[in-house]
């Protein structure tokens, strides 16, 4: 790869949460080694656009740099991934250097202003299904029940999920006809009904995820898998859950 | 009378634990954090968090627990609240599992442990590389559960600005600014927690989350709550060299196996194990990132001629590392390029931890009545240096002891007026929203990020690793003209939404102000303590400086003064570790 002068970036920008979005073309010198919100960092040290006009910096959310918050998640030439591990060299190997990598914000979730936006919904999700073990207080009462090492081997994988959104950014079926819960609600009830204590609750978890907006409006695209930037295996638990959905249906047929 | 209720500012696991333990005694909280709590700085937690659970055959104790604290911190910590939070660390870690807390297993089940810095025990529970994150979550979720049925409510997005403190000098609420809207506005409490982290953005790059400016502290320290032991800042020995950050390679990585080497006469040199035989790898972080110093500044032996050694993992094998360590396998493969499991990883020590912050009583309550801080933000339990894996522990001890703290508090309260409170409120709301407007009609030349990386620069360059008096000295006259260029910091963005530079320009100030007494507390110690190094003074000094240091803000500066260390329960001693710490003459 030549290294360019600049790194160019079209940023999609929006002043508030009501106006109109346009496009914005910004550039800062290339140095080697950079990350897409280490570009944003730099650039709001002089913000000028290409143009040559004084505009306010870019606006977008991040917080620990390391890809394990959740927050710097955006649109990276179209993928939904963290801006912060989009380091801006690998993305010159993919899509070359001559061409301004493009920025947006998520799509499935109100934007507050530019590339920042409103992810409320997933975790009143995670309410929704109660998302937790129902302990009967946080006190000293000595060791919990134990816990085999197989269902740490996939639970754990689940419980880094960090909300980020990639996956509902992904999916068909999250969209403005529909209140599809999303992949990693789901994959949290897959886990929190493995857990010894949790599974106590297990009914609960399994009725929120009947009726509109339901585990039913997965559309089995697999797409959620494929942009979880912590490989959760979101299939696998979609498809446990969905068993487990089923099961606790038809005993709920033979109760009544 | 109103529904009493306790205002808590932070929502990392020192806030979260407050929230929950709060909750669980019935008394309502309104939980103000910068970012949805799940996104807190907790999260970067890697390695573990350390209770003496004895489950390794090793007739493991609280008490040798608490000792190794101590020694570790060198003597300057508070003994008996250090000893309290060591016998509480079995129950919090227990009560964390039942939680559902994702610890890594014994074939048995049971939780696992590993071995970490500064001691010879299996001491150290985890999940993977990544317990923070899955300890944050777990109080996030109980927390969300207090929720849903409405003794929490959470305002995610404001910003702490101040606290409200009436005319009896009792704090009765705080004001807080929406990030989205810019809305400013006082929330009423019969008690205030703070629980806002620590301040490593006041080195410019350090291992720390952008949030953690320390800005809420230092607003708290500028309304009168003591700042202690603010020089004594945590350099953590294996970061990540980067532009943005400096991110963490967590201690596990030695715990679990990992060396550290350079090359010397053109063989690697593995120096930590030759200076150090008792512990090798696992010497406490400020020896390590001394050694580290050495070899490369002084000796010139890093690696390719730049200030990096290696930490190597490549002899491990792949599968026991991504089940242990995955999560950080992962950051450097990501940020870096390189397989970690193949060839060894670059590193140099990084900012990582304040050891001093918020003064307060064993109770976690500040000289304010009413006013409480918790985790990260306050000075208790470290020390002079801090042992890898007990932050987790005491960010969440301190939740456990502040909450209950503040509920027994309200219970006490008598005679407290609500007009009190509200006269305090709108007098402090107006205060606030006149600075706000001043600080969005700042048209100056100096770009305030610009700005920031300076001083981040300089604090790094002089407050750091090694610490001179002349360079210190320097380092205050240049803060205090940083402080008058601020003055003339332009507000770069003129948005009326969402305007995030309005509130880095009010954080930076702040930032200053906590530099100020991080340099200055260094510059009045002559001694070496813990990650306190001062080549001039290259022992540590008893008679002298077994002392906590004490600032208090006053327009011109920090004014200092000491207070004397409980130390009924050990006896200090030298501190080294060439040989085992039980070893060391009493």
């Amino acid at each position: 790869m030549n290294a360019p002068e600049f790194i160019q970036l079209r940023v999609k920008r929006q002043d508030n949460p009501t106006s109109k979005p346009y496009w914005e073309d910004i550039k800062i010198p290339y140095k080697p080694n950079m990350n897409v919100v280490s570009v944003l960092m730099e650039f709001r040290k002089n913000p000028i656009n290409t143009k040559g006009e004084k505009i306010d910096p870019i606006v977008w959310e991040c917080n620990c740099l390391e890809e394990v918050c959740g927050a710097c998640t955006m649109l990276i030439n179209g993928v939904p991934r963290q801006s912060c591990s989009a380091l801006i060299d690998k993305i010159y190997e993919k899509y070359g250097s001559d061409k301004p990598i493009v920025l947006a914000p998520l799509t499935k979730f109100p934007v507050v202003r530019d590339l920042m936006i409103d992810r409320q919904i997933m975790f009143d999700n995670l309410r929704k299904v109660k998302a937790w073990v129902q302990v009967d207080g946080s006190w000293d009462i000595g060791r919990g029940p134990r816990m085999a090492d197989r269902v740490h081997e996939w639970a754990y994988p689940i419980s880094r999920c960090m909300t980020c959104g990639c996956c509902m950014e992904s999916c068909p079926n999250v969209n403005s006809k529909s209140n599809f819960i999303g992949p990693n609600t789901i994959a949290q009830v897959h886990m929190f009904n493995a857990h010894p204590i949790g599974e106590m609750q297990k009914e609960k978890r399994l009725d929120a995820l009947m009726g509109p907006g339901g585990i039913q409006e997965c559309g089995n695209a697999q797409n959620c898998k494929r942009v979880c930037p912590k490989g959760i295996n979101l299939t696998m638990s979609i498809a446990a859950v969905n068993r487990q959905v089923n099961k606790r249906a038809l005993q709920r047929m033979f109760d009544k | 009378m109103a529904e009493p209720k306790v205002v808590i500012v932070g929502g990392g696991l020192a806030g979260l634990m407050s929230a929950m333990k709060i909750a669980e005694k019935k008394i309502k909280v309104d939980l103000i954090s910068l970012v949805p709590v799940k996104r807190s700085h907790s999260v970067c937690a890697q390695g573990g968090v350390n209770a003496a659970l004895n489950t390794k055959g090793q007739n493991d104790t609280t008490w040798e627990h608490f000792y190794d604290t101590i020694y570790g911190g060198d003597f300057l910590a508070n003994q008996p609240p250090v000893k309290n939070l060591c016998e509480a660390a079995p129950g919090i870690i227990y009560a964390m599992d039942r939680m559902g807390v994702m610890f890594n297993r014994t074939p048995e089940g049971l939780m696992d442990l590993r071995i970490f810095g500064g001691v010879k025990k299996h001491r150290t529970a985890f999940a993977g590389a990544t317990t923070g994150q899955q300890l944050l979550y777990a109080c996030d979720e109980q927390v969300r559960r207090y929720e849903d049925i409405g003794m929490v409510k959470k305002y995610e997005g404001w910003e702490f600005l101040s606290a409200i403190i009436d005319d009896d000098g009792v704090c009765r609420g705080c004001i807080a600014q929406n990030l989205s809207t810019m809305e400013i506005k006082p929330f009423y409490g019969d008690a205030v927690i703070i629980a806002t982290g620590g301040g490593g953005m006041i080195f410019g790059k350090s291992t720390n989350s952008v949030i953690n400016t320390g800005s809420a502290a230092s607003a708290i320290y500028q309304q009168g709550v003591s700042f202690a032991n603010g020089e004594f800042i945590q350099i953590h020995p294996t970061g990540m060299l980067g532009d943005d950050k400096t991110r963490l390679m967590s201690e596990s990585a030695r715990g679990d196996g990992g060396r550290i080497w350079t090359y010397k006469d053109g063989k690697p040199w593995y120096f930590l194990e030759e200076w150090y035989p008792a512990y090798g790898n696992l010497v406490p972080r400020d020896i390590a990132a001394r050694a580290i110093y050495k070899v490369c500044v002084e000796m010139g032996l890093g690696v390719d001629g730049k200030n990096q050694v290696y930490l190597d993992l490549s002899h491990l094998p792949a599968e026991y590392l991504d089940k242990r360590l995955g999560g950080i396998m992962e950051i450097y493969e990501n940020f870096y390029g390189d397989d970690p499991r193949k060839v060894p990883m670059k590193i140099f020590p990084a900012i990582h931890y304040f050891m001093g912050g918020l003064h307060v009583n064993w109770n976690h309550m500040t000289k304010i009545p009413g006013l409480f801080a918790a985790g990260e933000c306050d000075y208790m339990y470290h020390g002079a240096n801090r042992l890898g894996a007990n932050s987790l522990l005491s960010a969440m001890y301190s939740g456990t002891v502040a909450g209950p703290a503040a509920v027994n508090y309200i219970k006490g309260l008598q005679g407290t007026s609500e007009e009190g409170a509200k006269k305090a409120g709108e007098l402090e709301l107006k205060k606030q929203q006149e600075y706000n407007d001043k600080i969005c009609k700042m048209d100056g030349k100096e770009n305030p990020y610009s700005l920031h990386d300076e001083m981040g620069e300089l604090m790094r360059l002089n407050v750091g690793i090694v610490r001179n008096n002349k360079a210190l000295a320097e380092t205050d006259v240049k803060l205090q003209e940083f402080q008058e260029r601020w003055h003339n910091c332009n507000i770069v963005d003129h948005g009326s939404y969402s305007n995030q530079t309005v509130l880095f320009v009010r954080q930076l100030w702040n930032m200053m102000q906590l530099a100020r007494v991080i340099t200055l507390g260094a510059l009045r110690r002559d001694e070496s303590r813990g990650s306190h190094y001062k080549p001039e003074f290259p022992n540590r000094d008893d008679e002298n400086f077994l002392k906590t240091t004490i600032a208090d803000y006053t327009p011109e500066g920090p004014k200092f003064s000491w207070e004397e260390v409980d130390i009924s329960l050990v006896k200090p001693v030298e501190r080294k570790y060439n040989v085992d710490s039980r070893e060391v003459k009493k």
